[in-house]
């Protein structure tokens, strides 16, 4: 039993950039998922109180922070916009080789333009005077 | 020699019966997040976030606890789906594959957890 195949036989596949996207799914749903968890450490700071909040703040507005944030954020956009890519795929739409390139470079424009809007829109949420 | 049937052998085997639930639901949560996350991220960004004043009193609204609550638990379900699937695909080994199905589920069922208490002592108290 154990020597049947497993699915996915990743070395056997010609590359493809529809592939990348792929895997850019996964990678950064699992990002999104660490995203998740620093969601949750800042929704305990501030029930935690002003003090916990400034620190989580401060944490979030250090270097590396502001980094893992961006960082965050295009992986949960991307990740939003594929994920419509997909939810529009199970319908059995737009699985031609075609479309399913276009609709591809479709998501990662959207994807990055996003992510500039909303770093933009966070910097100034942020009180960060720098640009991120 | 047995009394089992080659059919009665093979049966139970193959699918464990729960992967079209595991597939269904994280559409649904997919879905679910669309209209919750759209919401959430552009109130956020409206908001002052250094002033803990301000998102306390933000989040403390009725309406914005709830919701707020719900992409919680909405987000844990679909990220715990999700990475099933990735440890699914790419750990073939039993014992490690059981193990981090384990971690992922108690790191999940704690992120579902302390988000939704940190809601509930911020609206409530």
């Amino acid at each position: 039993m154990s020597q049947r195949p497993l699915s996915p036989h990743i070395g056997v596949y010609k590359f493809m950039y529809t592939m990348s996207l792929s895997i850019l799914h996964r990678i950064t749903g699992c990002v999104a998922t660490v995203g998740l968890l620093a969601f949750v450490w800042w929704l305990m700071a501030l029930a935690s109180g002003p003090d916990a909040y400034a620190t989580a703040m401060r944490c979030l507005g250090s270097p590396f922070g502001k980094l893992l944030l961006v960082g965050f954020t295009f992986s949960f956009i991307y990740h939003f916009c594929n994920g419509v890519r997909h939810l529009v795929w199970d319908t059995g739409r737009g699985l031609e080789r075609a479309q399913a390139r276009a609709s591809g470079a479709v998501v990662i424009v959207a994807a990055v333009v996003l992510t500039i809007v909303v770093v933009w829109a966070g910097c100034r949420a942020m009180g960060f005077t720098e640009a991120a | 020699m047995s009394l089992r049937t080659p059919l009665g052998k093979v049966l139970g085997l193959g699918s464990a019966g729960e992967g079209s639930g595991h597939w269904w639901v994280q559409r649904v949560t997919a879905v679910a997040l669309l209209p919750l996350t759209v919401w959430f991220g552009i109130s956020l960004l409206t908001h002052t976030l250094q002033s803990y004043d301000a998102m306390r009193g933000w989040i403390a609204q009725p309406w914005v606890a709830v919701l707020t609550l719900v992409l919680v638990l909405t987000l844990a379900w679909h990220s715990k789906l999700g990475v099933e699937v990735v440890i699914g695909d790419y750990v073939h080994g039993k014992g490690a594959k059981t193990s981090l199905l384990l971690i992922s589920t108690f790191v999940h069922v704690l992120a579902a957890a302390a988000g939704s208490f940190a809601i509930l002592l911020l609206a409530l108290s």
